[in-house]
């Protein structure tokens, strides 16, 4: 049924379209409108059998969730940025014990400086936590594919991430169809647990495990994100059979066919892309685009094959490898190593800055013309951050950066428009 | 589980594949030790043997196994001065458990209730003769009875029961209840000859046809001693006024009677003076009443029912309505020595309470016999010089009390038993002592002795009826359970409980327990928290 | 005195088991069949308290659920000695996470169970003094203010055994643990630190929290059971002593824990609702010295360099517990 409807709520309806048995709640922005929707759902009846818990903390959450999932629920949760590394340690805990928990990262920018807008720093910090992360590009895809993720995680008996962007997706009003109970139904069938707390026949979950076979142990985490990789498409087509739709996958192309320059990004920022390209295209421009939607397990093989007729690519990531550059383009580069092609990695949109069609043209021609740096930063105030690294090489007690930078953009906007 | 995620999922229980008993360096052990209580019995009686049927309420199992050693129970649960209490470890704690008055419980339930000893095992074909019928004598013959020997004994006097009945008065030892328990014996196929005064013991074995001979004739000759009197002063012995009390005519001791002596016979027969009407009834005894050889709770009662005692004082004159004491004083080694100070006492009678002698006569001529002090001596085994004529009680030397007298008999029957069918009696090895020490007396709550209910004071001065009542089932059941159980498993769950490591087995009721020694590692826990002593730790040889 | 009641026992209700009790009036631990919820091979020290008081708690909790029981179970001894792969002590349906979460994993099983209609499969969750009063804690209280039906058991033993025996907020003043050396002018643990997790927990307004040590099992499996027949939050704490931190005899285990509710160090209550509603009053009183001596970790109060000033002080706590809670019977009237 399509509806306008906010993305929240959409993916509220549809994780309540799940069946979920136990839901633990903790608020965060932004994705503390799909808790609140599946609360309200959970209290009026409109979601039975389903406990909906208020916890303490996200770390609370996700241990709930452990508990719950261990004895045979499903299991649900939703976070975001704090949120999601104040539950780190039982986030790889839920991996380690083969949880198929699902849980929903409205994407958010990590403190500090505290900033609760969009970019992707919160789920990537978690790539080598076992978890399994889906970034879907629209509304659509991100009730799509929260259906399709019980169904993978459950499978599999790991833990998913669906990853979408936060206010950007979480809090925009978009016609989305949300399908009906019967077919998410006849598409996602009864929790049945590869292990479960059941005192007819009790095991033991969480051993100590030493050298002895602890790799064993980790490797056989790398090899269910293997299978995943054979999964996730077939559950895609699975779920067109059903839905009707196209949604999901590994990767997703974009007049990729002929292109030379080949762009790289996941989530929201796709739809952005795909207009300059379309822009580009209507120029001329040799110039297509490759949607990452599993970043974890990380698509090497079809990465490699979408790329390896271009001569070159950008990938385009919200997220900073401190130190380093690009965390896709990391993974990226792992996938096309010895092909030789060149690479670009641009970061943008850092903490909510908006990523305008006019900057991503300008860096699409650049990154055409192999004009750029290895690694970029798109709409970086560069007057600012180099004020401020010239302060702290004369003065040791520079005075708060943040102050600093305010007071250096207010001057400089000041002039610009003044 | 081939589904289930490696490793980081386990099967239940698994963990007994681990045998953690190699940790160990030291291992329990579960034992035996010997109760104190006894271990202290001079009738060998298995006291917390028959107090552990007594806690469950099982009186008769109870009974039965104390009559394994001794069949007087009723007897002994009035009379013996009960040193099982003296040694038992509850004193320690609160007070020992009323041994005495639980054995008197059960004696008289078995009175009331008609229990029957077990019939004789298989005829051995052999003949024994006992003489005397006293608690050595009765002893002797019941054991003898019971494994399969014919027996008879020979009594010099009228009754059964010797000094049970001439020594101890009826407010301790009610005849009724003697009568009772001797009946029990005879009714095994014991004969009882009454006055049949045994002359010569070796005619009379050979005129009897008898195979051996346990004589336990006691001692009934009251000592004496000189005492300058006029012919107006009456002076007694105590034996014999407690002898004639079991007959028609009472002794007449006047209103003002001295007891010379402090033994029990001293009190016992100031006691039977205030009862036969003494308005004064005085015991003179020449040291402290910390020297007293008499029982400090007879001591105690005698005073409370108006019984005075003169201490430190001696007789040295009796005249006509008095007679004249010398006061003593103790020596640096506590020895009375005279004062030269006197004082007089108005006195109808005098009553020698000085110790008694035993008649040997009819020891005269036997080979090999040993005489000293005026007892026959006898080997461990209570044979005398001569093969196959045993003795015991009174006339060997020893302490003469009921209970040992009643031990004596047990042992020599043992022994008479070996003897006669060419063997050696050995008993059973010792076990160690469990001593206070060896419990934790956490496990057992507070609870002390239950009194018995004693007879009102006024009854007590004029009558005889008996002074000490017994336990109701109640609190005799009570009593009993206050039992520790020193020693020995009573199965209370404790190293079964503690145990970390689940290494003991419970066999189930009366079957104790088994360690695990796969997995025990060797905590001692459940040798520290045994209630009883019943566990110890062993070195591991390693 | 007159009478005694009939119904005595040559050792009270003090021992495991009696033979003089009615079947139904047994311990859990005297029955042949117990569930022995922690199997022997388990790795833990010689005397283990916490082998123990786990075994008597899960034991308990399993008769009363009859046998309809799932343990959440923090990161601690008692998981890693039960639970070293290949090898799982447990005979339970067990889980092991984190070692700050077992409130929540206990509570994500309860709600579970809620769900699927299984209102006969009850939920403990466990841990030590550190799981906890320390790392746990704000799961513990979410637990607690949520009121979810889960009975919580922390085994106490005063610090971090696992590691090393370092401190906790459970760990007494003066005690010596690695991170409160018995060194300088105030040696062991300072004094006017600590929480105290059964009166927090009473705070809650749960329906029941009780004390209980390894030395009283009659006391302990009254307490899981009834706490078993409550539903909602509920909190045991199980004083549990540990030879190896403590620097006691393996064979001590008991006695410590006797010593410590005879002294009124640790007071032993059970409460409902916020309020006290019982105390196992002390039975012989004895002064602090008495528990602490045998104690390698307070060694440095005695001897040669003696504080009789800081046991004093601890006197002082005992004397507090027992006056706070009543710990002494009234006088005989």
């Amino acid at each position: 049924m399509l509806k306008q409807m906010e993305g929240s709520q959409a993916v509220a309806e549809a994780i309540a379209l799940c069946r979920p048995e136990v839901i633990c709640a903790y608020p965060i922005s932004p994705q503390t409108h799909i808790v609140e929707g599946l609360g309200e759902m959970v209290k009026s009846g409109a979601l039975p059998n389903c406990e909906f818990i208020n916890v303490e903390s996200e770390f609370a959450a996700m241990s709930v969730a452990i508990g719950s999932s261990a004895a045979g629920a499903r299991s649900y949760t939703a976070t975001a940025s704090q949120g999601l590394l104040f539950m780190v340690e039982a986030v790889y805990n839920a991996s380690g014990l083969g949880l198929p928990i699902v849980m929903t990262v409205a994407n958010r920018a990590i403190g500090a400086p505290i900033n609760i807008w969009n970019d992707h720093s919160d789920s990537l910090s978690q790539r080598d936590s076992g978890w399994m992360q889906l970034f879907a590009e629209t509304n659509q895809e991100a009730v799509d594919l929260h259906i399709q993720a019980f169904k993978l995680a459950e499978e599999l008996s790991m833990p998913i991430m669906v990853c979408m962007d936060g206010f950007i997706l979480t809090h925009a009003f978009e016609r989305v169809d949300i399908p009906s109970q019967e077919q998410v139904d006849a598409y996602l069938p009864p929790f049945e647990p590869r292990q479960v707390l059941d005192p007819a026949e009790p095991i033991s979950i969480g051993a100590m495990v030493g050298p002895e076979a602890f790799m064993e142990v980790r490797y056989l985490a790398h090899a269910k994100q293997l299978q995943a990789l054979e999964l996730i498409p077939k559950l895609a087509d699975e779920f067109k059979q059903q839905f009707g739709r196209d949604s999901g996958g590994l990767i997703r192309t974009y007049r990729i066919e002929d292109a030379e320059t080949v762009i790289i990004a996941m989530g929201s920022v796709l739809g952005t892309i795909k207009d300059v390209v379309d822009d580009m295209r209507e120029q001329g421009h040799k110039i297509g685009v490759l949607g990452i939607i599993s970043f974890r397990p990380f698509p090497l093989e079809q990465v490699r094959a979408a790329l390896i007729n271009c001569k070159r690519f950008l990938v385009l990531e919200k997220s900073l490898a401190v130190g380093l550059g690009g965390i896709v383009a990391t993974n990226v580069r792992m996938a096309v190593s010895g092909t030789g092609l060149k690479g670009f990695t641009a970061v943008a949109g850092l903490g909510g800055r908006a990523i305008p069609k006019a900057s991503l043209q300008k860096l699409f021609v650049q990154a055409e013309k192999e004009e750029l740096e290895p690694v970029s930063f798109v709409d970086l105030d560069w007057d600012a951050v180099n004020k401020q690294l010239e302060r702290e090489r004369q003065t040791r007690r520079s005075g708060p950066i943040a102050e600093n930078m305010l007071h250096d953009k207010g001057m400089s906007t000041a002039a610009k428009f003044g | 589980m081939p589904s289930k995620p490696f490793a980081i999922t386990l099967k239940p229980g698994t963990s007994l594949n681990n045998l953690t008993g190699s940790w160990r360096t030291a291992r329990p052990v579960y034992l035996d030790r010997l109760p104190p209580c006894n271990n202290a019995c001079p009738a060998g009686e298995n006291i917390q043997g028959w107090l552990f049927h007594a806690e469950s309420g099982d009186y008769e199992q109870a009974w039965r196994v104390l009559v394994e050693n001794n069949p007087l129970p009723a007897v002994m649960g009035r009379v013996c001065y009960h040193p099982c209490e003296g040694a038992c470890n509850r004193g320690q704690l609160d007070s020992a458990v009323g041994i005495n008055s639980v054995e008197r419980f059960l004696g008289d339930e078995a009175i009331k209730r008609g229990w029957k000893f077990a019939a004789p095992t298989a005829a051995s074909g052999k003949k024994v003769l006992v003489v005397g019928a006293g608690p050595s004598g009765l002893s002797a013959a019941y054991h003898l009875a019971c494994m399969g020997h014919k027996v008879e004994i020979y009594e010099a006097g009228p009754l059964a029961g010797g000094m049970m009945r001439f020594g101890i008065p009826k407010y301790r030892l009610p005849r009724e209840i003697l009568d009772a328990e001797v009946q029990r014996i005879l009714d095994l196929g014991v004969a009882l000859r009454f006055n049949t005064k045994v002359e010569n013991i070796q005619q009379s074995m050979k005129e009897g046809g008898f195979d051996a001979a346990f004589l336990a004739v006691g001692a009934h000759i009251g000592k004496r001693t000189f005492i300058p009197a006029g012919d107006a002063t009456k002076i007694v012995d105590a034996v014999s006024v407690l002898r004639s009390m079991e007959g028609e005519d009472k002794p007449m001791l006047g209103r003002r009677v001295v007891v010379y002596g402090g033994g029990n016979t001293a009190i016992d027969v100031a006691r039977t003076a205030k009862r036969l009407g003494a308005t004064e009834a005085i015991i003179v005894y020449r040291r402290t009443r910390d020297k007293m050889p008499a029982h400090d709770f007879e001591v105690e009662e005698a005073l409370q029912e108006g019984v005075m005692i003169k201490w430190l004082s001696t007789i040295k004159q009796a005249g006509e309505g008095e007679i004249t004491v010398e006061k003593m004083a103790l020596d640096d080694k506590g020895f009375p020595q005279p004062t030269g100070e006197y004082e007089t006492l108005a006195a109808d009678s005098v009553v020698l309470a000085l110790g008694q002698d035993v008649d040997l006569s009819l020891l005269d001529g036997v080979p090999g016999l040993e005489m000293k002090n005026g007892t026959v001596q006898v080997a461990p085994n209570m044979m005398t010089g001569f093969p196959g004529i045993f003795a015991g009680g009174d006339m060997v030397p020893s302490e003469r009390t009921v209970t040992v007298a009643v031990g004596h008999g047990k042992k020599a029957a043992r022994n008479i038993d070996a003897w006669l069918r060419g063997t050696v009696y050995e008993s059973a090895p010792k076990h160690e002592l469990a001593e206070a020490k060896n419990l934790n007396t956490w496990y057992y709550s507070d609870a002390h002795k239950t009194v018995r209910p004693m007879l009102d004071i006024i009854r007590r001065q004029s009558t005889f009826e008996e002074v000490q009542g017994g336990l109701d089932e109640t609190n005799a059941l009570f009593e009993a359970r206050r039992c520790l159980s020193c020693g020995n498993c009573f199965e209370c769950d404790n190293c079964y409980g503690v145990c970390p490591d689940n290494a003991v087995i419970k066999l189930g009721p009366g079957k104790r327990f088994e360690f695990k020694y796969d997995y025990c590692k060797g905590c001692g826990l459940c040798v520290a928290e045994c209630p009883c002593g019943a566990i110890k730790m062993v070195a591991e040889d390693i | 005195m007159s009478f005694q009641p009939v119904k005595f026992y040559q050792t009270g209700t003090y021992t495991v088991g009696n033979r003089l009790l009615a079947p139904d009036e047994r311990s859990v631990q005297a029955g042949e069949m117990r569930s022995n919820s922690i199997s022997s091979g388990h790795r833990a020290c010689q005397g283990c308290g916490e082998a123990l008081g786990a075994r008597y708690a899960i034991d308990a909790a399993m008769a009363e659920s009859k046998g309809q029981l799932i343990a959440a179970n923090a990161t601690g001894c008692l998981e890693v000695f039960s639970t070293p792969y290949p090898e799982s002590s447990w005979q339970v349906p067990w889980i092991h996470s984190l070692f700050g979460n077992a409130p929540a994993v206990a509570t994500g099983i309860a709600a579970a169970m809620k769900v699927k209609g299984r209102h006969d499969v009850r939920v403990v969750a466990q841990g030590g003094d550190g799981g906890t009063t320390d790392i746990g804690f704000g799961c513990l209280s979410g637990m607690f203010e949520r009121n979810d039906d889960v009975l919580y058991i922390c085994y106490d033993n005063e610090a971090y055994m696992n590691t090393g025996v370092q401190r906790s907020s459970a760990t007494p003043p003066a005690a010596r643990t690695a991170t409160t050396m018995s060194v300088g002018p105030e040696p062991g643990n300072v004094f006017g630190q600590g929480k105290n997790v059964p009166e927090i927990a009473m705070a809650h307004g749960i329906p029941y929290v009780a004390t209980a040590t390894v030395a009283d099992l009659r006391d302990l499996e009254y307490k899981v059971r009834k706490a078993m027949n409550i539903r909602g939050a509920r909190y045991i704490q199980l004083f549990v002593p540990c030879p190896l931190g403590w620097g006691t005899a393996s064979h001590d285990t008991i006695r410590m824990a006797r010593l410590a509710k005879e002294t009124g160090m640790f007071p032993v209550f059970e409460a409902e609702y916020g309020e006290v509603t019982g105390v196992l009053k002390i039975r012989n009183k004895v002064a602090v010295e008495e528990y602490l001596k045998p104690q390698k970790r307070f060694a440095h109060l005695f001897g040669k360099n003696a504080h009789p000033e800081t046991v004093a002080r601890m006197q002082a706590i005992a004397d507090r517990n027992i006056r706070k809670y009543g710990l002494l019977e009234e006088e005989a009237n």
